[in-house]
């Protein structure tokens, strides 16, 4: 592995997975609860590896519905707290998940999506886009969804994802797949210790004498508080509509728009490349954040652009979000690969030159 | 002028501890889960530890725990409450941890989670509110309902080769070796909560040990759900609950060594 300091930073060499948890390690994480999955167990081992060397706690729990719910139990005592699994795993902690939204606890989950549905394929996908975005449980909650497209954003999230579950209080989702989870690529990481955590005063950390007992929950029995509640997580959602981000890539003199998230977004880049070698001016919009969703900067794009192409490693789920975005302004039509398969940039050229005839 | 309706020598328990917060129960009349709430609570009191420790309610009738625990609690999901409670001994080990919960949430729902805590000897105190009913959702069969019982899903009585046995769980978790402490008390007779009160007192001096779970199953009533009169209800506990699930200590620390031994005829 190579390795060069650099100011308390440091460049390596590292697999996505392990880039992650390294990542964790340095932003303070206290606890991790997880259980083993194809293709990210190597987040749990790297973690079991080095936490005692270093400071936190990492526990392999009995199942993912353990797990979430110790992510529950231990944001709620105010410990900065993480889980990560693929596919079927995320679909077990969904429950889990929409009580740790109701109860309003910070925490960062990571999903590096697999092949589904069922058991399905360990390779990577996107197929997971709505359960991550939509909600994913029951009830209406939305989760801090962030898409890293390199290994070094997987590493620049964790601190982000964070850094927005704990000034939101909602539960942040890093949205992987198993191509960024596997491969290796150089990534630059900060120091440790940088990224101080205030054990919030809502936390339960025994009731001190003269203030009042904290409680964690997600029951709101009576129909006037809950909706209240409901109100409340709506408005924060609206409010979080700041911390939009998204990449916009030769979008200005395009005549088409790719849009794609993570990995895809990176195979996008290269299908424009080979389109511009031929004559067709294509830009590239790569949402960040996908909730909240790069909706202005779609819907602005489409009053100069009329034609847009999302690719995506699913049957068609993001798609619906640009089209709410551009609202009937452009065209917009969809390129997929599903259950593994990760399209290339001929086939997205291929896709480019019929929608330009 | 005031009236005792009860001497007050006669009192087993304290009615307005500090630890309580003064919220009438919600309880049917005649449920145990009050008796041991107070109990519970008149013990954090007695030991002054009411700023160190941290609950986990469950769901089932007791969801509202925290109404009446004067205590920083969290609501866990349902069967979940072990897993909760192991994550935040886990981050604040210096607290005292306890989980309530009942048959259906503990023993069925969530036997993986009970399970594995016990397995993993996790230094916090797990109760067991074993009423042998779903109370909340309306009295139907649970995992410890007896056999022939009659609950909304069994009207015909429970029958062990379509619906199982009632389970043991509690001398289940005895065989665990994460397992310190494990008895079995009730609430139905005025002794029997002093012997309970003990229980929880021993339960949170052994957890500042870090030698693992304590586990103290109570067995308890619902007269709505066992559709009896209080008094009736104690009565059905005495002939049918106690010879299933039998009173007593199950596993214990040697006074010489301090390793837990199991109890002999458990």
């Amino acid at each position: 592995m190579e390795k060069q300091e650099l100011k308390g930073k440091e460049i390596k060499l590292m697999k996505g997975n392990e880039a992650l948890a390294e990542a964790a390690i340095r932003a303070g994480l206290d606890a991790y609860f997880g259980y083993p999955i194809t293709p990210q167990s190597e987040v749990m081992e790297y973690l079991t590896e080095n936490i005692p060397l270093r400071r936190g706690l990492v526990l392999q729990a009995e199942s993912e519905v353990a797990s979430i719910n110790m992510v529950y139990g231990a944001a709620g005592a105010g410990a900065r707290v993480m889980t990560s699994s693929s596919s079927p795993g995320m679909s077990l902690m969904q429950e889990g998940i929409s009580y740790i939204a109701s109860a309003q606890l910070p925490c960062l989950l990571v999903n590096v999506m697999r092949g589904g549905p069922g058991l399905g394929t360990i390779q990577p996908s996107q197929g997971d886009y709505f359960q991550a975005v939509k909600g994913g449980g029951h009830g209406d909650y939305k989760l801090f969804t962030l898409a890293p497209s390199t290994v070094q954003e997987m590493v620049d999230f964790v601190f982000e994802g964070f850094k927005m579950a704990e000034k939101y209080r909602v539960p942040a989702m890093l949205l992987a797949d198993g191509a960024l989870g596997q491969m290796m690529e150089k990534v630059e990481l900060p120091a440790e210790g940088q990224f101080p955590h205030v054990i919030p005063e809502w936390a339960t950390t025994g009731k001190k004498e003269g203030r009042k007992q904290n409680v964690i929950t997600s029951l709101f029995i009576q129909p006037e508080k809950m909706e209240q509640i409901n109100l409340d997580l709506q408005a924060k959602y609206k409010a979080m509509e700041i911390e939009v981000k998204s990449e916009s890539i030769n979008t200005e003199d395009a005549d088409l728009i790719l849009v794609a998230f993570g990995l895809v977004a990176r195979i996008c880049m290269k299908a424009a490349e080979l389109a511009r070698e031929k004559g067709i001016k294509v830009g590239v919009i790569r949402p960040i954040t996908l909730f909240p969703f790069p909706t202005e900067v779609l819907n602005t794009t489409a009053d100069r652009i009329k034609k847009f192409l999302v690719v995506e490693m699913n049957a068609g789920q993001m798609v619906e979000d640009v089209r709410l975005s551009i609202n009937g302004k452009a065209d917009v039509q969809f390129y997929g690969r599903m259950g593994g398969m990760i399209p290339n940039p001929e086939e997205i050229l291929t896709k480019l030159e019929s929608m330009m005839k | 002028m005031e009236q005792f309706l009860i001497n007050p020598d006669c009192m087993v328990y304290d009615n307005h501890p500090v630890t309580l917060t003064g919220e009438p129960f919600h309880y049917c009349p005649g449920c145990g889960h009050g008796v041991i709430h107070k109990v519970l609570m008149e013990v954090v009191r007695d030991l002054g530890i009411q700023e160190e420790v941290i609950g986990v309610a469950p769901v089932g009738c007791s969801v509202f725990a925290y109404h009446y625990m004067n205590v920083d609690m969290q609501e866990a999901a349902h069967g979940r409450a072990s897993a909760v409670a192991t994550a935040i001994k886990r981050v604040r080990p210096q607290n005292y941890v306890f989980s309530y919960q009942g048959d259906g949430d503990l023993a069925a729902i969530g036997t993986a989670e009970t399970i594995h805590t016990v397995n993993r000897g996790e230094n916090i105190l797990m109760v067991f509110v074993n009423n042998a009913i779903y109370g909340m959702t309306g009295g139907q069969m649970a995992p410890t309902s007896l056999i022939g019982m009659k609950t909304a899903t069994s009207p015909y009585g429970r029958d062990a080769a379509s619906m199982g046995n009632p389970i043991k769980i509690t001398e289940l978790l005895a065989q665990l070796p994460g397992a310190y402490y494990v008895a079995r008390h009730a609430v139905h007779t005025p002794n029997a909560v002093r012997k309970l009160t003990k229980a929880f007192k021993n339960a949170f001096e052994y957890q500042k040990l870090n030698r693992g779970t304590c586990f103290i199953e109570v067995v308890s009533n619902c007269p709505s759900g066992w559709k009896m009169s209080p008094v009736q209800s104690i009565d059905w506990i005495e002939k049918n609950m106690l010879p299933m699930f039998p009173l007593g200590d199950i596993k214990v620390p040697d006074p010489k060594t301090g390793d837990p031994v199991m109890v002999k005829n458990n």
